[in-house]
């Protein structure tokens, strides 16, 4: 019993540090957005990593997301003769929740896994070393453009997700069940609120900082080799998708109230 | 012109510096030589500030930078140049990119120039035609000259070497020995140079300090280190595996 609290405690401890240091993180990169030289470059090159590299994977997600929503949703509303709301319900759900949550998920396994690989190279190889010797400070020129590329392409991701999505659902109902094009229109924007759109996109924002702050965070101090390198990237994903699934909960309550 | 002075570090419960002093006087070339794993690496990691010390201090031109804040040391690093044992280039860019990277980025060549000049660098230690090769596509040897390259392209005024000569062969070896007297001798560069390579020691030194159990054990002209009366110093410039240092401990 002594030992349970013991080990509690230190993984309380740990926990805290680690949140306190990524924080710290958090704050010297925001600081350092703001301040020249500007890697116009590396931000472009990022946001190619992040957002037009991530593209085939969450327009396919989106597309089979939308189609099984409406499937779903359609035989079951049929039960009691709901068929009709269908349309809104892909609507809502993709841009309310599945549009951010999915695409944050996506990109937390591809890019986040390789900004913390990358990162995670550059330190154990003393690339990271090399860049403070050349006065390069490294949290301007590595995780800044990441930081940016994430709050900026997952947006833009989940909002392509959004109409693929509903798009997916249109062809099920319309081409499988045969509603027509004109109701499926009308009931997509009959529930739906601008603020639902907004902030869907808030969140992915939100996720998009997450993903590269954790991954950058994971690989920057990783240590020990090519083992190290590896556990920093499968911590980098895990800690990503945790932290994107738990903060969603509370984001939706605080945002759609 | 740096000084170190009392340093202690330690890696968890592994002590690698146990109060290291070490003087380094302007346009000096210093040699540090020791055995493998005796803190080479870790101690001048400290001079140029990537370390912090458990104790003691670092002193360049005077100024403790020990105590530096991130501005302060990135000012006094520009006067630092360094070469990793293991080169450390950036994989995500190429050969020319490396060796350019503080003008392209610092000093706002244009493309061009920074490309001009890097050839040149180039050609110093020894390299034609790799320009426009990855990092990735060079082998061990060149990589470490891509390294020193890139280390001397913005002419700091010291220079911090770490193995320079491994793994090259011979006469490249001694090619690299010469580049390294030449800037000391036309740019009077301040160099500490970490190396096994008793041959280069011997020739590009000015004076040389053995590490040893975490301290400088003895410092002196290459003349007092051969004729030494040190045993563990006698021991090691001999290359025995028979005296007071053990192979296994
Ligand atoms: N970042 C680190 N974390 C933990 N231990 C370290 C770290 N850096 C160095 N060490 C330890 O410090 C000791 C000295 O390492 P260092 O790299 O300075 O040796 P060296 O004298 O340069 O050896 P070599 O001649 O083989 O390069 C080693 O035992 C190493 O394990
Ligand atoms: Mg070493």
């Amino acid at each position: 019993m002594v030992r349970l609290i013991e080990l509690l405690g230190a993984y309380i401890i740990k926990f805290t540090e680690e949140l306190g240091r990524v924080l710290l993180l958090l704050g010297n990169t925001t600081r350092l957005i703001l301040l020249p030289p500007f890697e116009a470059k590396s931000v472009l090159k990022q946001m190619i990593e992040v957002g037009i590299k991530s593209l085939p994977v969450v327009l396919i997600t989106a597309v089979f997301t939308g189609m099984v929503l409406a499937l779903q949703s359609y035989t079951g509303f049929k039960r009691f003769g709901a068929e009709s709301m269908v349309a809104s319900v892909v609507a809502l759900s993709m841009t309310r929740e599945l549009g951010p949550v999915l695409t944050g998920l996506i990109v937390a396994g591809r890019a986040g896994a390789a900004m913390a690989a990358e990162l995670g190279t550059m330190r154990v190889t003393e690339q990271i070393d090399a860049l403070e010797t050349l006065a390069a400070n490294p949290v301007k020129y590595l995780i800044v453009p990441r930081f940016i590329a994430g709050l900026i392409m997952l947006p833009a991701l989940a909002v392509i997700t959004d109409i693929v999505g509903i798009l997916g659902g249109y062809s099920v109902t319309v081409g499988l069940f045969g509603t027509s094009s004109t109701t499926y229109w009308k009931r997509t924007w009959d529930y739906l609120k601008m603020d639902d759109i907004y902030y869907g996109i808030l969140k992915a924002c939100f996720f998009g900082g997450c993903i590269a702050l954790i991954s950058c965070y994971r690989g920057f101090y990783s240590e020990g080799g090519a083992e190290g390198v590896g556990k920093a990237t499968t911590s980098a994903v895990v800690l990503s998708s945790m932290t994107i699934l738990i903060s969603d909960y509370f984001l939706s309550a605080w945002l759609f109230k | 012109m740096i000084e170190v002075s009392g340093l202690s570090k330690s890696f968890g419960k592994k002590q690698v510096l146990r109060g290291a002093n070490l003087r380094v006087e302007r346009g000096e070339s210093m040699v540090v030589i020791g055995g493998s794993g005796s803190g080479k690496s870790v101690l001048i990691k400290h001079i140029i500030g990537l370390l912090k010390p458990d104790e003691g201090r670092v002193s360049v031109e005077g100024k403790d930078i020990t105590g530096l804040d991130e501005k302060g040391l990135y000012e006094v690093r520009r006067k630092f140049g360094m070469l990793f044992q293991g080169a450390a280039l950036f994989d995500s860019l190429n050969v020319w990119e490396n060796v350019s990277f503080v003008l392209l980025r610092d000093k706002h060549m244009s493309r061009s120039d920074a490309r001009r000049v890097a050839t040149e660098k180039l050609k110093m230690v020894g390299l034609a035609g790799v320009e426009d090769l990855m990092p990735s596509e060079l082998s061990g040897g060149m990589k470490k000259r891509v390294g020193l390259a890139r280390a001397i392209a913005y002419e700091p005024e010291i220079l911090l070497y770490d193995e320079p000569t491994t793994g090259l062969d011979p006469i490249m070896a001694d090619a690299i020995n010469d580049l390294i007297i030449e800037m000391k001798r036309e740019l009077s560069v301040t160099s500490i140079t970490i190396t096994h390579d008793m041959h280069s020691a011997y020739k590009i030194a000015d004076r040389i300090s053995m590490l040893y159990l975490g301290e400088i054990i003895e410092t002196g002209t290459p003349e007092q280190i051969k004729n030494t009366g040190n045993p563990i110093v006698r021991q090691f410039i001999s290359g025995s595996a028979v005296g007071p240092i053990k192979v296994i401990d």
